[in-house]
This record gives structure tokens, C-alpha cells and sequence, in this order.
């Protein structure tokens, strides 16, 4: 990595090294907040009666904060990161580049404010209201602008398949943010939207679903892309297998949303077309996977003394479990015990925390030493101890989810001999509070795992150019 | 739908299909110019991109994806207007009221439509139907000693009945306690069975224009004191002087429709039930602004023969055991 110091003045790091130290800052404020809602559903006492405390408005507050701050700095800092590296060029213009960090900032702050505040639109994952969306499209813009201005001044023939992602995914994220955010303000801090009925509910989850599958999967398969190979020291697996994956991916996630309302007002043809589009989608999904884990090959040993590469490489698991999950899940007659179930929030967390936070996680101990003109993070150990803190994190809240989900599932559809339900809803509720605790203690470990994650990347950044060496601390227990 | 819509909804999903189809064929070939297992010869920031074949397991997951979809999709509803070879739908959808959605019904089992709710409801009906008739053939009073009728009913109650009652019945403001002996539309079993059946709708007419603050304030205390509450006597009989334009429901002596045969159910001010609160303030508030009280009708919703035996459980609540 001796080349990135030189390259500092070639390249623009100072954006990707702020979005990047603001990736784990977010990270730990998003995921502590989880933390205190998982409290809260075992022990509801703990919003104190305060209303800026209630799980109705912290609950957005943490989705807010997980997805567009902690994820989307990541993808700011990756995406700026490796468009420039991939291209050999400067970004297209530091002071847009420099915009989009300051206004991105500055939208998360607007939203960590007014959420607590009870100010919300209602829709999910889009509960932020009119002004901060004009503002969202305005720095989303500017992103795009300087993202595909960079593309265009590349000094290499091809574009690298990662930022294939990345586009699709600007692209796309402007188009959903945009379009589900169409209302008619009657005061400052009150619109309501254009849509209404079912049709406003397909528009929502026409972007809720993207929201995860533009944002949440195609960004972070454009990371992926870059920083598997990179640690790895491996070419990609296969460039036809990146093509059909990427064109496949794309096309059909915009179809999938209306499985997000099976057996629900929206029209039969509607759920049934999002429900075949969702199957088919599994297959490019795991396109992704295989051509990440197949990089591996030559290179499995590395991940006996490397962690980093072990976030990378764990995280394409989760992302090959929840997206054989997902399209499971959208078949109507699993989704029938399924849905309104814990098993969908074990299911976006294993999506969000397996997947996005590991392999972001995984790129930002990449980023770092090299951002910071450093050969290796300041403790490989505490690397490590944050990758097993996650991972066994992870596995409890999922293994927690899924039980308690699939035990609610059971008991909602349940009947006496005379045809009468068996149990209450409150009955399925009691039966789910170990399940919350033990949720919540992975939450904690997860947390832990991110403060680690603090400490070694401030000892990194504050520890004198140079110091941390390649060899100096691979040795590991 | 209209044409022009389902249309462009069956083209634009086929084209898709049709185009990652496409795709996923062109790419089964080498088109790169390299040999298989090389390296395509573009290399970015260090990262090169091999020339491999799709994984075989995968190409043909994909293909069996596809004829599930062509399968699934010529089967059931999911192109534009196309009704599926299954004739399978959910649900009427589209209906708006039980009697529309009982022509519909009907109407999809004239035409041999597998309506899935509609069968689904016919199929629980067979099944549980004849426990329900059986109970149905005795009287209420012989089912609210029945141990497992009320077991039966019991469910009902906290599937149906619960979220305004309360699990154990003692209602809350504005729903009334059904354990006690106060009735506000009689306690027999046919009066009980008739409310489940037809519901009903109670409204007390707002008074603030008609009394003024002081006059709410003397009527206040004048109901209050009918219970024996203490008040202010002065202000109780200015209240009385008034209370002729609430007889009319309540009756001269306060002791509400029940007790004189009346169909309003207005509740009787003399026995310190409160159905919207027995306070100073709560009774100003509903003399105030009215109130309005409303239990929805079940005979369409749960059948006479679910409400007979919900009638038994409602009954034995109040039956000194």
C-alpha cells in the first residue's frame, strides 16, 4: 500500500476519509438506538413516558439512521473511493463532492432531530418530511452529477463492474426517493401524499423494496466488487457471470414490492406478479455470491490470518441466506405464516446486519490505513475480536427472530376443534419476550463490536503516518 | 382495468422476462475473445476479471425459474387482465358491502370460479358448522350451565367481543360491563341475543345550548344526587326543576328506558354505574357534548347460531353461580 500516499494528491481522499470516519460514528448511534427499541419491546417501561422516547419514534429514528447514515456514508465513502481508483482520475469536482458530505450530514442531524420530534409523513423508510426530501434530492443530485462526471473522465476503456452497481443504484434511489415523496405540504412540517389507498401502498413498497434493493443490495455489491478481489489479492471469478447477475438483478428487483402486500387490498395480479418476479430474482442474487465467493478461490487460506477478509466473505454468506430467504418468504402461501411476524424483522437484519454492516464494516477496515497512509489497521486483534462479536451478535438475533416469528406465525393461525382461534394475540406476545431479550443481547454484542471498531480506527488515524506497518501486527493468536 | 393498461402490463412484463432470457443465452457463450479460464486482459486498480462460464447448477436454477413463471403466470392472475386456466382469485375484490359480496359469491360458484376465501369459508362451515347447530337446537338458559358451551362461547367472546368489553368482560368507558346486573337494553336472553344480533345505537343529544354552563352545573349535581352522591343541594334542585326534558328517556325517576320499557337505552342515574365515567367532570362532559354509543349488528358477520351460544356465555356472566 505504499502507492496511496503518493496518490493522496491524485486523488480526492479527503470526502471518502470524512464519509468514512462518519460510517462508524453512525454505526454506532444507529445500531445503540436499535438497541434501546429492542429494550423497549421487552420491557416497555423504558421509554420512561417521554414521548421523544416511545418506540413509535425512535423505531424510525434507528431504520433512518442504519440505512441512510451509517449504509449510505459507507456507500458515499466506497463509491467515491473506488470510482476514482478504478477510473485513475480525480473526482469530477471536490466542491460538489465536498457538498454531498456536508449536506448529507446535515440531513441526518435534520432527521435525528425531527423523528423524536413526532414530525413524520407515516410512510416507512420514507418518514422524513418535505423539506428534508427536497433537501435529499437536491445533495442526491449533486452525488450523481459528480459520480457519473467522474465515470465520464475515466482514463481506463472499460467501467469496472462495481461501479456498474454503484450507478444503478444512484440512478435508481433517485428515481424512488422522488417519486414515493410526492406530497402537498400544508405547513412546514405536514404534507400528505399524492397518492392514496392501495395504490399509495404499492408506491411505498415500490420503494421500500428497492429502497432495499437498490440501496441495500446493488450498492453494496458495487463495494463487494471492489474490496473482495482487493483483500483477497484475486481476480474475479467470472465477468459473464457479473454481467447477466447485474442486467438480471436490476431488472427484476423493480417488480418485487407488491410482495410486501400479499393478501391485502392490492389487486391479485399484482401480488402474483411481484411474487414470480421475487422467486426469479433469487437466482441473480445468488449470481452475486457466487461470483464474490468464487473470487476466494486460491485464496481460502488468507482468511485464517486475516479478518477483514472474513467480514467480506461472511457477509456474502449472509447476503446468499437472506436472498434465498427473501424469495421464499414472497411466495404467498409461506408468506401466509410469515408475514406481520418477527421472522421479517430476522429476516432484514440478517440482510442488514450479515450482510450490509458486515461488508461495509469489512470495507472500512480496508479504507482506513489506506486513507490514512498506514499499512494495516492499529490492532488486527481487535479487528478480529470485532468480527467475532458481530457474528455471534448476528446469529442471536436471527436464531432469536426466526423462533419467535415462526412461533407467532403458528399460534396466530391456530384452531380450537370448533373452529375458534387457540390462542390471543396477547397469549403470542408473552410467548415472544425471552425471544426479545435474547435479541437484545445480541444487539449488545454488536454494539460492543462497533465501539471496538471506534477505538482501533481513532488509535489508526491519530497514530503518526506511517507507523502502522503491514508486518508489524499480523500475527495473530 | 382497462385494455390499454393491461396491455401494456402484459408487454412490459413479458419484454422483461423475454430480454433477461435473452441475456442469460448470449451469455452462455464466449463472446470476451479469450479463452475460457482467462483472464479478459482489462485490469482496475490491480483487480482483473476472469473469462469463466456461468456456473451449470445455476444456468439451470434460472431456466427453472423461468418455466415456473410462464407456468404460474398462465395459471393464475398476474398478466394484465388474463384470469389464469385455474379461474383462482383471492377474494371478491372490488366489493364494497356484504350484500355485494354475497351476489359475488354466489355468482363465482354459478360460474365454477375457485374464489379462495369463499371456499375456504364453505369448507370451515362444513367442518364446524354442525357443532354450532347442535347448540343452536337447545335454549339459552339450559347452554349458560353447558360447561362446554361456554367454553365455546368464551372464545368467541374474546375473538369478537374483547377489544371493546375487555377479556373479562367488565367493559370500560363507553362499553358497558356485561358481569353486573345493569342492562341498558335488557338482561334476558332474548334481549341480549337481539342486541348481538341487530346491534344498536344509543345517542345522547348534547345539552350545552340548551342548559347553559349553569344549568349543566345544576344537572350535574341533580344526577349525581340520585346515586346519593353529596352536592350541592341548592344547585340539585335547580337541576330537578329541569330534569322533565331528560325523562323522556331517562324516565321521571331516573331509573333509565330498561326499567320502562323503553328502547332508547338510556342508562338509570340511580344505581352509580357509570358507562362514561361517574365524575363531576365526566357527567358535565356527556351532558355537555352528548354522547354516542354504538354496538355493531353480528347477525351477518358470526350467523344466528355463533351468536345463540355467545348469547349463553353473555347470560351466564351475570347469573349468580
Amino acid at each position: 500500500m505504499s502507492q496511496t500516499v503518493a496518490s493522496q494528491t491524485e486523488y480526492n481522499y479527503k470526502v471518502v476519509r470524512q464519509f468514512a470516519i462518519m460510517t462508524v460514528i453512525w454505526g454506532i448511534v444507529g445500531m445503540g438506538v436499535g438497541v434501546l427499541i429492542a429494550a423497549q419491546l421487552a420491557w416497555p417501561a423504558l421509554n420512561f413516558d417521554t414521548p421523544w422516547l416511545t418506540y413509535s419514534r425512535l423505531r424510525p429514528l434507528h431504520t433512518n439512521a442504519v440505512i441512510f447514515a451509517f449504509g449510505t456514508s459507507a456507500l458515499f465513502a466506497t463509491s467515491y473511493y473506488v470510482v476514482q481508483r478504478t477510473c485513475q482520475t480525480r473526482l469530477f469536482s471536490d466542491k460538489l463532492a465536498a457538498f454531498t458530505f456536508w449536506g448529507w450530514q446535515a440531513i441526518i442531524v435534520s432527521a435525528a432531530i425531527t423523528l423524536p420530534l413526532g414530525i413524520t409523513t407515516s410512510k416507512e423508510y420514507a418518514e422524513l418530511e418535505w423539506p428534508i426530501d427536497i433537501a435529499i434530492a437536491v445533495v442526491w443530485v449533486t452525488y450523481a452529477v459528480v459520480f457519473f462526471g467522474t465515470l465520464i473522465k475515466r482514463k481506463v476503456s472499460h467501467i469496472y463492474v462495481a461501479n456498474w452497481f454503484y450507478a444503478g443504484f444512484i440512478i435508481t434511489v433517485a428515481v424512488l426517493h422522488i417519486v414515493n415523496s410526492m406530497a402537498v405540504p400544508v405547513s412546514l412540517t405536514k404534507s400528505y401524499s399524492i397518492y392514496a389507498g392501495a395504490v399509495d401502498a404499492m408506491v411505498q413498497w415500490w420503494y421500500g423494496h428497492n429502497a432495499v434493493g437498490f440501496l441495500l443490495t446493488a450498492g453494496f455489491l458495487g463495494m463487494m466488487y471492489y474490496f473482495v478481489p482487493k483483500q483477497a489479492g484475486r481476480p474475479v471469478y467470472s465477468y459473464r457471470l457479473s454481467v447477466v447477475h447485474f442486467w438480471a438483478l436490476v431488472s427484476l428487483y423493480i417488480w418485487a414490492g407488491p410482495h410486501h402486500l400479499h393478501y391485502t387490498a392490492l389487486p391479485d395480479w399484482t401480488q402474483s406478479l411481484g411474487m414470480v418476479m421475487s422467486v426469479i430474482l433469487f437466482v441473480p442474487s445468488w449470481g452475486g455470491m457466487i461470483n464474490g465467493i468464487m473470487t476466494l478461490s486460491g485464496a481460502w487460506h488468507k482468511l485464517r490470518t486475516d479478518p477483514v477478509l472474513r467480514f467480506l466473505v461472511v457477509s456474502l454468506s449472509f447476503y446468499g441466506m437472506s436472498t434465498f430467504e427473501g424469495p421464499m418468504m414472497a411466495i404467498k402461501s409461506v408468506n401466509a405464516l410469515s408475514h406481520y411476524t418477527d421472522w421479517t424483522i430476522g429476516h432484514v437484519h440478517s440482510g442488514a446486519l450479515g450482510w450490509v454492516a458486515m461488508i461495509s464494516i469489512g470495507a472500512i477496515y480496508h479504507l482506513i490505513p489506506a486513507l490514512f497512509g498506514h499499512g494495516n489497521m492499529y490492532s488486527v486483534k481487535l479487528v478480529n475480536t470485532h468480527f467475532w462479536l458481530h457474528t455471534v451478535g448476528v446469529v442471536l438475533y436471527i436464531v432469536a427472530m426466526w423462533i419467535s416469528g415462526v412461533m407467532q406465525g403458528l399460534m396466530w393461525r391456530a384452531v380450537n376443534a370448533d373452529g375458534t382461534l387457540m390462542y390471543s394475540f396477547v397469549q403470542s406476545l408473552e410467548a415472544s419476550k425471552p425471544f426479545y431479550i435474547m435479541r437484545f443481547l445480541g444487539g449488545v454484542f454488536i454494539v460492543i463490536g462497533m465501539l471496538v471498531m471506534a477505538y482501533n480506527v481513532y488509535r489508526t488515524v491519530s497514530a503518526k503516518s506511517g507507523s502502522l506497518t503491514t508486518d508489524a501486527n499480523t500475527q495473530m493468536a | 382495468m382497462t385494455s390499454f393498461w393491461s396491455i401494456w402490463v402484459i408487454v412490459l412484463t413479458l419484454a422483461c422476462l423475454a430480454l433477461i432470457l435473452g441475456l442469460l443465452l448470449w451469455n452462455l457463450k464466449n463472446y470476451v475473445g479469450v479463452e475460457e479460464g482467462e483472464s479478459c486482459g482489462h485490469e482496475f486498480d490491480g483487480i482483473e476479471e476472469i473469462n469463466n462460464p456461468l456456473p451449470k447448477w445455476w444456468t439451470y436454477m434460472f431456466f427453472a425459474t423461468f418455466v415456473w413463471a410462464v407456468y404460474y403466470l398462465a395459471a393464475y392472475p398476474g398478466l394484465g387482465n388474463w384470469q389464469g386456466l385455474a379461474k383462482w382469485t383471492s377474494s371478491n375484490q372490488g366489493v364494497t358491502s356484504l350484500a355485494e359480496s354475497k351476489r359475488a359469491t354466489e355468482e363465482a360458484l354459478a360460474n365454477g370460479e375457485k374464489v379462495q376465501l369463499d371456499q375456504e369459508i364453505i369448507a370451515a362451515d362444513e367442518r364446524f358448522g354442525p357443532i354450532f347447530e347442535a347448540f343452536a337446537k337447545q335454549d339459552i338458559e339450559t347452554l349458560a350451565k353447558d360447561e362446554k358451551a361456554l367454553e365455546i362461547g368464551q372464545r368467541l367472546f374474546s375473538q369478537n367481543c374483547a377489544q371493546c368489553h375487555g377479556s373479562d368482560a367488565r367493559g370500560g368507558i363507553g362499553f358497558p360491563n356485561l358481569t353486573d346486573k345493569d342492562w341498558l337494553y335488557g338482561g334476558s336472553p332474548d334481549k341480549i341475543k337481539e342486541t348481538l344480533l341487530i346491534g344498536r345505537v344509543a345517542a345522547m343529544p348534547p345539552w350545552k345550548a340548551a342548559l347553559g354552563e349553569q344549568g349543566v352545573k345544576e344537572m350535574t349535581a341533580y344526577v349525581l344526587s340520585l346515586s346519593g352522591r353529596k352536592v350541592n343541594q341548592k344547585d340539585a334542585d335547580a337541576g330537578k326543576a329541569k330534569f322533565a326534558m331528560c325523562a323522556a328517556c331517562h324516565g321521571m325517576d331516573g331509573k333509565g328506558s330498561v326499567a320502562h320499557n323503553l328502547p332508547f337505552g338510556a342508562p338509570n342515574l340511580t344505581d352509580n354505574i357509570w358507562l362514561y365515567g361517574g365524575s363531576q367532570r365526566a357527567v358535565e362532559e356527556t351532558l355537555n357534548n352528548g354522547r354516542a354509543g354504538v354496538m355493531p349488528a353480528w347477525k351477518d358477520i358470526l350467523g344466528e347460531e355463533k351468536v345463540h351460544l355467545l348469547t349463553a356465555y353473555v347470560y351466564s356472566l351475570s347469573q349468580d353461580k
